[in-house]
């Protein structure tokens, strides 16, 4: 093609000298050759080189030099790349043709263990390390891999419930799918390896979610009734033990208080007592007069009358009840 | 001048139709690829698997390529009864690889017969062993498999309805699809075709069961909240109990221990008076004496009306000057 553009161009326009059109011609198609035998790989990729179609060698990034005129050609294949794979849903602005759900709904539903129904969305995160591998091996790689790993996930959330899948599972799941997922792209000979698996939304479908949130405020419910019974327990119960506390302290202070006064009635008692010894009958008289002195400047109406006196009772009105006083 | 571009222009022409004519001399064999020579339509010598750079004779023999990579085949999802008569959608896929070229290139030509043929095969012995099993067969793997249990629930006894449990299976969905993969392998090899792998890709509840099936998970839900609830009230009536009984424990154990202590004031008190009202005769009559005259203190109050002889003690006086109190009263 190259080749032939120049003479186009010298067989309409014959005035100007043949050695200059020729001379023209050369130079265009050394630069072509040289244009079509240098190029770039980027440094995320490496470059395999194929000569009439063989496997030549990989090149690391960089300008390279190769055949022209198709003797050569180069596939160039982001092997540090991470790239990943979406399942079940997608999200916008990829650049990866292979990396959004295309079927999202079938990729989501799944069959549990205990044949539950489950949704479930995820991710595949892998790097190509045998560009090799990947070019010649197998045809579309990346939807082998797809396939694979659909495949890879559903035999793990086939043998697990419902619950283990919803909630209670989910690191094993990554684990076990991700071993398993290495496992087939080896078998596969798809020369990538599978960094991570990272499980998205796992959902019950939509027809059910109610029950499961049920199950979820049940749950919550349960924690709420044993909480306010602790809030009564602990309400009551040390109130009670300060309460009790209170009555055995009162207690002690009763019995200071009664040893304390027998203690000090004693001691006075001792100390009279004493005195009493040394004169009991005057000690008698004198307390016996005090307290009649005491006593009687107390009391109301007081009669006294001679024991000759016999007939008390016409001035005495017994009627039961004190005399008035004037 | 004319005469020299037209030479040149000659010359390249000359070029140009020899690099054609060795052109058809040369092929290249791809890396993925392997070729079948043909001439006149009938393949000459072996198929070749080496990539490069090849020669055979221009015009009259053509060059047949055909791909040595594993190449994939996707069944379209299929709507099949189980044993258990569950109507489930089957997606599977394959992947193969023509490992014999002259057989697949005289039987089938070209991959788009080829795939119609896998689609024949692989679906069929999909269907069939579909069919001879058990949904639970065709979902589980690991029949040793021990599912965990939710802490929440593991006070839910096992074997109570289908919580928490996976179903025992024999086979596992491993070998029905090593079961197809075998049967299918042995008639695609007459077509030179070597099937590599096959796996059910997706399975699928069918529209019409998945009504049943969200039944029997509400249902299931249903009970775990119920015995969520019920374990709550359980406990909260555990807790109140308890509430009820250390109360009372507190309460009681409390009323013990100020009764003792009263009790045991009150007897030390009383120890402590009689030690000191029975040390010897006196202080026990003293004693009387004062406690005697404490009465009076309490009894005579302001309301009392008192009686007096002039023979008592303390009036004595008032009659004689002279006359001699008696004695005091005896005590007691």
């Amino acid at each position: 093609m190259n080749s032939q553009s120049p003479v186009v161009y010298n067989f309409h326009l014959p005035r100007f000298p043949a050695r200059l059109v020729a001379g023209v011609a050369i130079v265009i198609l050394l630069v072509t050759l040289i244009w079509t035998a240098c190029y770039t790989v980027q440094a995320e990729s490496e470059g395999v080189v194929l000569r009439f179609g063989k496997f030549l060698k990989t090149v690391e990034p960089g300008l390279h030099f190769k055949l022209p005129l198709g003797i050569d050609k180069v596939a160039v294949v982001p092997t540090r790349r991470q790239l990943k794979l979406e399942f079940g849903f997608f999200t916008p602005g990829y650049t990866n043709p292979d990396q959004p759900a295309r079927e999202g709904g079938e990729e989501r539903s799944m069959v549990t263990g205990d044949l539950n129904a489950a949704l479930v969305e995820w991710v595949v995160q892998y790097r190509i390390d045998d560009p090799k591998q990947y070019l010649f091996d197998v045809r579309n790689p990346a939807q082998t891999l797809r396939d694979l790993s659909e495949a890879a996930m559903r035999e793990v959330i086939g043998d697990r419930t419902v619950d283990e899948v919803i909630t209670i599972g989910r690191q094993d799941i990554e684990v076990s799918a991700l071993a398993r997922m290495q496992e087939l792209a080896k078998r596969y000979m798809l020369g990538v390896r599978v960094d991570q698996v990272q499980l998205k939304n796992v959902n019950p479908p939509a027809e059910v979610q109610a029950s499961f949130n049920e199950v979820n405020k049940a749950q919550q419910d349960r924690e709420n009734a044993i909480n306010i019974a602790n809030g009564d327990y602990n309400e009551a119960v040390p109130r009670a033990k300060g309460q009790a506390d209170q009555a055995i302290r009162a207690a002690e202070g009763y019995r200071f208080k009664r040893v304390n006064e027998a203690q000090g009635d004693v001691a006075s008692f001792n100390a009279m007592l004493e005195q009493y010894i040394k004169a009991p009958e005057i000690t008698r008289t004198r307390l016996y007069l005090e307290t009649m002195g005491d006593v009687l400047s107390a009391t109301g109406e007081k009669i006294i009358i001679d024991d000759s006196m016999r007939n008390l009772l016409p001035i005495l009105p017994l009627t039961g009840k004190p005399l008035e006083k004037k | 001048m004319n005469a020299r571009g037209c030479l040149w222009l000659v010359s390249i022409v000359l070029v140009v139709v020899f690099l054609r004519a060795l052109q058809g001399c040369f092929f290249a064999v791809h890396q993925t690829e392997q070729v079948i020579i043909t001439q006149f339509g009938k393949p000459v010598g072996e198929p070749i698997t080496d990539p490069g750079l090849h020669f055979k004779l221009p015009i009259i023999q053509e060059v047949n390529r055909i791909d040595k990579r594993f190449l994939e085949w996707d069944g379209a999802p299929v709507a099949i009864p189980t044993r258990d008569k569950t109507y489930i959608h089957v997606d599977t896929f394959a992947r193969w690889r023509i490992n014999d070229a002259k057989t697949y290139f005289v039987r089938l030509r070209d991959e788009r017969s080829a795939q119609s043929r896998l689609e024949d095969i692989l679906g069929s012995e999909t269907r069939n062993a579909v069919a001879k099993h058990d949904l639970i067969e065709i979902v589980r793997i690991d029949k040793n498999r021990k599912p965990l249990r939710d802490e929440n629930l593991k006070n839910v006894p096992t074997g109570l309805g289908t919580i928490g449990v996976l179903p025992p299976i024999e086979y596992g969905r491993l070998k029905i699809e090593d079961e197809i993969k075998t049967k299918a392998a042995g008639k695609l090899s007459e077509f030179g075709i070597e099937l590599l792998d096959l796996r059910l890709k997706r399975v699928n509840y069918n529209p019409d069961v998945l009504d049943r099936i969200y039944q029997r998970m509400m249902s299931e839900r249903r009970q775990i909240a119920q015995r969520f609830r019920s374990e709550g009230e359980g406990e909260a009536a555990r807790i109140a109990g308890q509430k009820e009984r250390d109360l009372n424990e507190i309460q009681s154990t409390a009323y013990r221990q100020v009764q003792q202590i009263r009790g045991e004031s009150d007897a030390k008190a009383t120890e402590i008076y009689a030690h000191a009202y029975t040390q010897n005769p006196q202080a026990a009559e003293f004693y009387n004496f004062l406690k005697s005259m404490d009465t009076y203190r309490k009894v005579l109050t302001k309301d009392t009306t008192l009686v007096f002889s002039t023979d008592s003690d303390l009036f004595g006086l008032l009659k004689r000057a002279n006359a001699k109190p008696q004695t005091l009263p005896p005590a007691r």
